[in-house]
């Protein structure tokens, strides 16, 4: 009796799975070699708004330019854990993509992993440096960027007659604390009389302590504030334009793209100017040069204000026509090194 | 058809498995519908997960066992803090605080592999109790609390996770410190779990020596709850605590001992990720959702020691395969889906088990006396 259910179960499985393999056999279309690039991001996901978002940018603009269908050409795996990173990572090297692209340093060890695992496989790190053969690292001159909001904000603020500023970051390490130095250094140069106040949340991903962060700094003063706190920093961006909206005006600094459309309330927005960390540019530069056959694997690419790889937005239509001109003048000085900026804030 | 066959078997063990197994396929099914909303086929999602199970792809016709080491790592943290849920939901004890007990248990870890100097046969050892006591620890105040105070142990467990995590942070960041701000340097060999044995067998998978002591833990469980007595006393308590104390059982303390080994159970779990998967200590931004998903594996597996090894894999499973459905654009939050559905389901038991009970007096129609058949089912 035993042995006839067995069986019979067993036969039900066979048949399941047959059935699969029926379907499964007809559905792939056998596709021509193409290029492909795989996107994997941190916790932060494919839509924060910051950095997963304007890499996939990068990448879905290199696709678009050279007729890659999105979702099997280019493509994404969305992390949920810290421990997602390798396999997520592993998942795309085992379909032998061209090029695997991680954004942000909580990638470094995960890369290190991955590419002595799959030696022959091109990766591409951006914002941290991975010293392997078949890996690309991209960095930014944060600093420099930073540098030129803190310029628009100090003078916005000397305009409006205002002499508090803020900065919140996501969490306090060398990276982030280039944001701070930046700025900070930025709004001293023209406005030393400013007060630059500063706040870590201990967070990339919480809109609520980014907005109860900007509550504080508000409340004590601050005119104007810039955030290097991904997620977080979208609460920042909601309590001034909830404040604008009030008619209290106060004045966010996007961070790593162009935040303005965030910051709209009305036919405003609280936006001030953003700092933009080109990781489109990284990503998309060198998926072109992997495609070319010039994969330059162990590079580090630095991006900065000299190949516009760091920068403010070409419309900030927020910002008078004085003060864009002062920060293009800043821009062409560090640009040229006539001015350097510090990377550690003064303590 | 099969429900007819297996009946033979005696329906009231019968329930137990075929209720879950419905809820679990009642989840696939709404995963499926999901799915279908997104013009995507499912056959692609369930090749996926084949794919995650077996390493096998059906459509690419290729065998790849790193997948099978994958689902055990996934596997084997939501199996611990599963059976840290259930241990402390059998004495009556509704603890959340996995998340942090396995936090201070991963803390505890990092510390003993830092700082200590041993060969391995005798640093992992040590590693794992020192998670293990640190999980008990934090368990035991919730617990304390109970019994002394009669402080709930849901208030207390959440605020301890968010202590757990800032404590957590702040150790790693100032006491081991840190270069980046977000993890510890790398641990000495000695107090690794990664067997590069182990990981070649599975194609580079990450998979370890953590499932010995996880396969231990499940054992343990179902020794201390079903075969001792004072794991009786324990379920006494989760079954009526004034009788059990009428009964001249020591409620009190078996609710902080109670509490102790759910937190060594979870504090395993985070010394086997610290040592396992990860190779150094690390600052969280934020809770890993570990606790969570231990919770829905316990509640899946009714809190047995078999139960929740089964929903450990299954959803183990479904976090493996995560990557592979990405891949082929089924959006990540199927999963999630596919987990919230099935618990959802479990929790309608009784309405699952009221209607097989119909469903099986509609086949032993012809025979009389329904009213008996539905009670000898129930």
């Amino acid at each position: 009796m035993k042995y006839r259910t067995f069986f019979a179960t067993l036969l039900v499985v066979a048949l399941a799975f047959t059935g699969c393999a029926k379907a499964e056999k007809a559905a792939p279309v056998p596709a021509k070699p193409a290029f492909k690039v795989g996107l994997v991001t941190d916790l932060g996901g494919i839509d924060d708004k910051s950095f997963n978002q304007g890499t996939w940018e990068g990448i879905v603009r290199f696709g678009e330019e050279n007729g890659l269908v999105k979702g099997t050409d280019t493509k994404y795996l969305q992390s949920a854990a810290e421990a997602d990173y390798v396999p997520n990572l592993s998942t795309f090297a085992d379909e032998k993509l061209n090029l695997i692209v991680a954004p942000g340093f909580l990638f470094e060890k995960a890369m290190g992993e991955v590419a002595d695992k799959y030696p022959t496989q091109n990766l591409l790190v951006i914002d941290t440096v991975v010293t392997k053969p078949n890996v690309v690292s991209a960095v930014f001159a944060e600093h420099e960027g930073s540098f030129l909001v803190g310029v628009a904000a100090g003078l916005k603020a000397k305009a409006d007659g205002k002499n508090v500023v803020g900065f919140i970051g996501g969490m306090q390490f060398p990276l982030i604390e280039r944001f701070q130095a930046g700025f900070e250094q930025g709004v001293k140069a023209v406005y030393p009389e400013a007060k630059v106040l500063v706040d870590y949340a201990g967070d990339f991903g919480a809109p609520d302590k980014g907005q109860a962060l900007a509550q504080k700094q508000f409340n004590a003063g601050a005119y104007i504030i810039f955030h290097a706190a991904g997620g977080t920093g979208n609460g920042m961006i909601k309590e001034a334009k909830e404040r604008s909206e009030k008619g209290d005006v106060r004045w966010a600094i996007g961070v790593d793209k162009d935040q303005y459309t965030d910051g709209i309330y009305g036919t405003k927005s609280a936006v001030l100017t953003s700092m933009m960390k080109r990781v489109d540019v990284a990503a998309y530069e060198v998926a072109k040069m992997t495609m070319a056959g010039q994969f330059p694997g162990g590079q580090t690419l630095v991006f900065s204000l000299k190949n516009a790889g760091v920068g403010i937005p070409n419309e900030n239509p927020n910002l008078s026509a004085d003060i864009a001109a002062t920060v293009k003048e800043y821009a062409d000085k560090i640009a040229s090194g006539a001015l350097t900026v510090s990377e550690v804030p003064a303590k | 058809m099969t429900m007819g066959k297996k009946k033979k078997n005696g329906s009231g063990r019968l329930d137990a498995v075929l209720v879950p197994l419905i809820a679990v396929l009642l989840g696939f099914l709404v995963g499926s519908i999901f799915l279908l909303f997104t013009g995507k086929s499912p056959l692609l999602m369930f090749n996926a997960m084949l794919q995650g199970v077996t390493g096998i792809n059906i459509a690419m016709r290729s065998f790849n066992p790193r997948y099978i080491g994958e689902l055990v790592i996934q596997a084997m943290p939501i199996i611990l803090t599963g059976l840290c849920f259930g241990f402390a939901a059998r004495t009556g004890i509704f603890n959340i605080g996995a998340e942090g007990q396995m936090m201070v248990g991963s803390l505890a870890a990092t510390a003993v592999a830092l700082t200590v100097k041993a060969p391995a046969f005798i640093h992992v050892p040590m590693i794992l109790a020192a998670g293990m006591m640190a999980g008990a620890l934090w368990g035991a105040v919730p617990g304390f609390l109970k019994a002394r105070f009669n402080v709930h142990e849901v208030v207390v467990t959440i605020m301890l996770n968010y202590v757990a995590l800032h404590f957590n942070n702040w150790t790693i960041l100032n006491v081991f410190g840190s270069v980046d701000r977000v993890k510890t340097a790398q641990f000495p060999q000695s107090a690794l779990l990664k067997s590069p044995w182990l990981e070649s067998l599975t194609n580079g998978s990450r998979l370890n020596w953590g499932f010995v002591p996880v396969l231990i833990a499940i054992v343990a469980y179902w020794f201390i709850l079903e075969k001792t007595t004072f794991g009786f006393g324990l379920r006494a308590v989760g079954y009526n605590k004034d009788g059990a104390k009428y009964a001249g059982m020591k409620v009190n303390r078996n609710i902080v001992v109670s509490m102790m080994i759910a937190g060594a159970f979870a504090g395993l779990a985070g010394a086997i990720i610290t040592t396992g998967t990860f190779s150094f200590g690390r600052a969280l931004s934020a809770a890993e959702g570990y606790g969570f998903d231990g919770l829905a594996v316990a509640l899946v597996g009714a809190c047995q020691a078999s139960g929740i090894l089964l929903a450990g894999l299954l959803f183990g499973m479904l976090k493996a395969a995560g990557p592979l459905m990405q891949s082929n654009g089924i959006p990540k939050e199927i999963g999630g889906i596919i987990m919230a559905s099935i618990v959802l389901f479990v929790a309608m038991k009784y309405g699952i088990e009221r209607i097989v009970t119909i469903v099986k007096l509609r086949r032993t129609k012809g025979l009389a006396l329904p009213t008996e058949t539905e009670e000898a089912g129930v």
